[in-house]
């Protein structure tokens, strides 16, 4: 088989996969697994960035904060319907990303880094300002009668679970086009180096802007996807936390892999799951993975695979 | 009519003056080296004229626009290419990934014809990164003559080059010349005047001398700036 | 007399978290300034000495002072032994890649913050102070009848906030002769200018790091052991001040000792002085964002120089 057939082979057969999942398993997996799709899908839109541009951003829980909110504020105080609500997330995360990104690329490593995390606390700290209208840390219900989209209830287990897949699939095979199109192959030569991409005439500055948005867009797509489908927005979601767990997943999945993400979601997920059942300290096993990761396998799960046996995994 | 043109270009440093009013003219189709001391601004000369410094004063003019304005990126795509002094290559992509970003597309065959026309016979899978450091010199200038440009700028090719190797970068040059306007870089004298058809001399970020190599060797002044010093390093 | 009063509190309670603040951000700062690594969990090694001030002084009994004290020797001890540790185990094998150590230090921040959690509980403990006697102030104001002295008018502070000012002004003054006096001052800063050279002379960078980062962590666990008499032991109590030093070091421009003091008593003052007449969540809104932007647009701190 050719390499693109390889390649496209894997992802289809992974969202084949994922169809029959949502058929086979019992109830409590398959929430679990929509929940996964869904975090799955904001750390896609996270590994553009951080994978494959090499930005690495500990605020974007502010796009998915965005999205989130973008979607539950429409809904729930402009009695907005579901669809056109969840457009409006996506057009907050992106006018967030392209604001954050005219800032943030001003500057370069730690920098960018400390930049996101500052812009990200002051998008948290704001949600609590208004808590008038988001209700602060509590956060707030969205009534399961206006959580459906075209006569779909979405709140209804199997429907919600396809929802996400659909969610991820779409995000899965969006980004396999792309970082094989030259775009992609672009933004792998920033990461690498950038002053030498510079230097053969490729517009450094706009790959990085698109890249940002396109990474906030696709992460504010989870967020509202998370709120309509669980139908609860609370600023948790917008907090550090939540800027941390994309990087997590990511590492752990593999950096600049397409199908890394979501093997990292699954894997941190189940862990997470395991551990709270005998410890409120559970985010302990995250910090511990997260030491492990850089000293013992920095490329993670998928990037040491690619790295020894599958040359060819994008 | 030149191709590149600069006035008055100066750089100055933190009230250093690195690069002083310099006037350089280079034809289309010639081999123009640019030679001098360590330090002499030579450096931050062509960084100047690529756009990855930007000029204090003065004016660069390509292809008669004046493009002292222009980001590097779009100097690069009117025609210029430049090869990094410390060589700046992707290290972790494999040698067609290199080759494909230089030409701006995934084209096997032309990588091929690339890394060949400057004698590097590695498999194109191969990485980058793991070539010796010549080696890597030669992809550095592969990746520049694959974009076929109007202006090529090399800054000190043959630095950590092996003989075998600086004939056949002369023989690449030769090949080039006529088409590919080449404004070179060089410590290696033979390199000079073996190849270029016009000198200039820069000396503490002044331009010393321009002329023939014949002339410039005959300077007295150049020699007592710069030849004097590399014969008695010799 | 109705303004003025209230300003003079604002200060006075803006002092004590300048004080703490100058003492945490210092370690911060000492840090990024020498290994150029920034430190996600410094916040952690604050609630560390917080919390260890809790345990000694519980474990001693006895009169407050004692297990003060202790506490003030202790903490910041295994403190520095831990960070020192952390260093040598996990940033010295990462090379200080500066990606894969702030990924690494957030693996540290969780692992510190749960095991706090599991050890010491979720509750808020207090830690008693070795003295506490209220003092009135003093106000003096142009009235009709001329100069009036108004004493008492209501409000004072505590005996031991003043001290916290004293012993944060005595730690900085010593740190700072330590830093410019000492011979392991004088190494510190030659590592700092080029840790290249500073190997070619022979100083032994691999354990420099490991101490200053060890120091960095002891000078955040003093900060926490001082005011935990005032506020309280808690297992989440290092995000503040993280997010703090991070302004004060950005505003005082990474890596400057004397910016990051300067920058320190600026934030801590304003900090105290804000939330005392606006909302305390706007504050920290605008606070972060200007920040944020100092950081785009002026990336030397706002007491730096300009780099050529």
């Amino acid at each position: 088989m050719s390499e693109t057939g390889k390649i496209w082979a894997l992802h289809l057969a992974l969202i084949a996969a994922l169809i029959v999942a949502g058929l086979v398993l019992p109830a409590y997996h398959q929430g679990n697994l929509a929940r996964i799709l869904v975090l799955a899908t904001y750390a896609v839109g996270y590994n553009l960035l951080f994978g494959y541009t090499g930005l690495l951003s500990l605020g974007h829980a502010m796009f998915f904060g965005a999205g989130m909110y973008g979607l539950g504020l429409a809904m729930q105080h402009g009695d907005v319907s579901a669809l056109p609500a969840f457009v409006i997330g996506l057009i907050c995360a992106a006018v967030l990303a392209a604001v954050v990104a005219l800032l943030a690329l001003r500057t370069i490593g730690v920098a960018f880094m400390i930049v996101t995390l500052m812009f990200a606390q002051s998008a948290f700290l704001t949600v609590l300002y208004f808590g008038e209208w988001t209700r602060g840390d509590e956060g707030f219900v969205l009534q399961q009668a206006t959580r459906q989209i075209a006569g779909v209830d979405l709140s209804e287990p199997t429907n919600r679970y396809y929802a996400a897949l659909i969610l991820f699939s779409a995000a899965l095979l969006i980004t396999l086009k792309l970082v094989r199109a030259r775009f992609g192959r672009v933004l792998v030569a920033i990461r690498e180096n950038e002053e030498r991409t510079r230097m053969l005439g490729y517009d450094c500055f706009r790959h990085k802007f698109l890249a940002v948005v396109l990474s906030g867009t696709l992460s504010g797509a989870a967020g509202a996807a998370y709120g309509l489908l669980f139908g609860y927005v609370g600023a948790s979601f917008t907090g550090v936390q939540y800027s941390i767990f994309p990087l997590l997943w990511v590492l752990l999945g593999g950096a600049g892999t397409v199908i890394g993400p979501f093997v990292g979601a699954l894997f941190m997920f189940y862990l997470i799951d395991y551990a709270s059942g005998w410890t409120s300290a559970y985010m302990l096993i995250a910090g511990a993975v997260l030491v492990a990761l850089t000293l013992f396998a920095p490329l993670g799960l998928m990037g040491e695979l690619r790295k020894r046996w599958l040359r060819w995994l994008p | 009519m030149s191709l590149l043109q600069t006035q008055g270009l100066t750089k100055t440093f933190a009230g250093l003056t690195a690069v002083e009013d310099v006037a350089l003219r280079v034809a289309p189709g010639e081999v123009h080296a640019l030679i001098g001391p360590n330090g002499a601004g030579k450096s931050t000369l062509v960084g100047m004229i690529a756009g990855r410094i930007e000029a204090t004063r003065g004016q660069v003019v390509f292809d008669g626009r004046d493009v002292t304005a222009l980001p590097a990126h779009k100097r690069i795509r009117m025609g210029l290419a430049y090869t990094f002094q410390i060589t700046a290559i992707y290290a972790r992509l494999s040698l067609a990934d290199n080759i494909a970003l230089a030409l701006g597309s995934p084209d096997r065959g032309a990588a091929r014809a690339a890394l060949d026309r400057v004698g590097l016979t590695e498999c194109e899978d191969q990485l980058a990164g793991d070539l010796s450091y010549g080696h890597q010199r030669l992809l550095e200038i592969a990746m520049g003559v694959a974009q076929s440009p109007r202006l090529l700028i090399l800054d000190e090719p043959t630095q950590g080059l092996a003989e075998s190797e600086i004939a056949n970068f002369n023989r690449l040059i030769r090949e080039l010349a006529g088409d590919t306007t080449i404004l070179l870089i060089e410590h290696n004298m033979n390199v000079v005047m073996e190849l270029a058809e016009r000198i200039t001399v820069l000396d503490m970020g002044r331009v010393l001398a321009t002329g023939l190599p014949a002339e410039i060797q005959s300077d007295a002044r150049v020699q007592a700036a710069y030849l004097g010093v590399s014969d008695a390093e010799a | 007399m109705e303004f003025g009063p209230h300003l003079m509190l604002a200060i006075l309670e803006g002092a004590v978290g300048a004080a703490v603040l100058s003492l945490t951000a210092l370690g911060l700062s000492l840090v990024f300034g020498v290994m150029r690594v920034v430190n996600v969990a410094h916040g952690e090694f604050f609630m560390l000495g917080a919390v260890l001030a809790w345990f000694v002084a519980t474990a001693l009994g006895g009169h407050p002072a004692v297990g003060f004290v202790a506490a003030l020797v202790v903490a910041p001890l295994i403190a520095g032994v831990i960070a020192a540790a952390a260093d040598w185990l996990i940033l010295k094998r990462v090379e200080y890649d500066p990606e894969a150590t702030i990924v690494a230090t957030i693996g540290i921040l969780y692992i510190m913050q749960q095991s706090a959690l599991m050890l010491y509980g979720p509750e808020a403990r207090p830690v008693e102070p070795p003295f506490n006697s209220r003092i009135a102030l003093p106000w003096v104001e142009w009235g009709e009848n001329g100069l009036a002295l108004f004493y008492p008018w209501g409000f004072g502070t505590t005996t031991y906030k003043l001290f916290v000012i004293v012993a944060a002004a005595a730690l900085l003054v010593a740190f700072w002769l330590f830093l410019t006096r000492s011979r392991f001052g004088l190494i510190m800063r030659a590592t700092q200018l080029d840790r290249e050279t500073a190997l070619a002379f022979g100083i032994p960078v691999e354990r420099v790091y490991a101490l200053v980062f060890g120091l960095g962590a002891a000078l955040a666990a003093f900060a926490a052991v001082l005011i935990v008499p005032i506020s309280q032991a808690h297992y989440l109590m290092g995000g503040d001040p993280l997010l703090l030093s991070f302004i004060v070091v950005i505003i005082g421009g990474l890596g400057s000792i004397r910016g990051t003091i300067l920058a320190a008593l600026l934030i801590g003052l304003s900090d105290g002085i804000i939330s005392v007449f606006f909302s305390p969540t706007l504050a920290k809104i605008l606070a972060t964002l200007l920040v944020a932007l100092v950081l785009v647009f002026r990336p030397q701190g706002l007491f730096g120089k300009k780099p050529a």
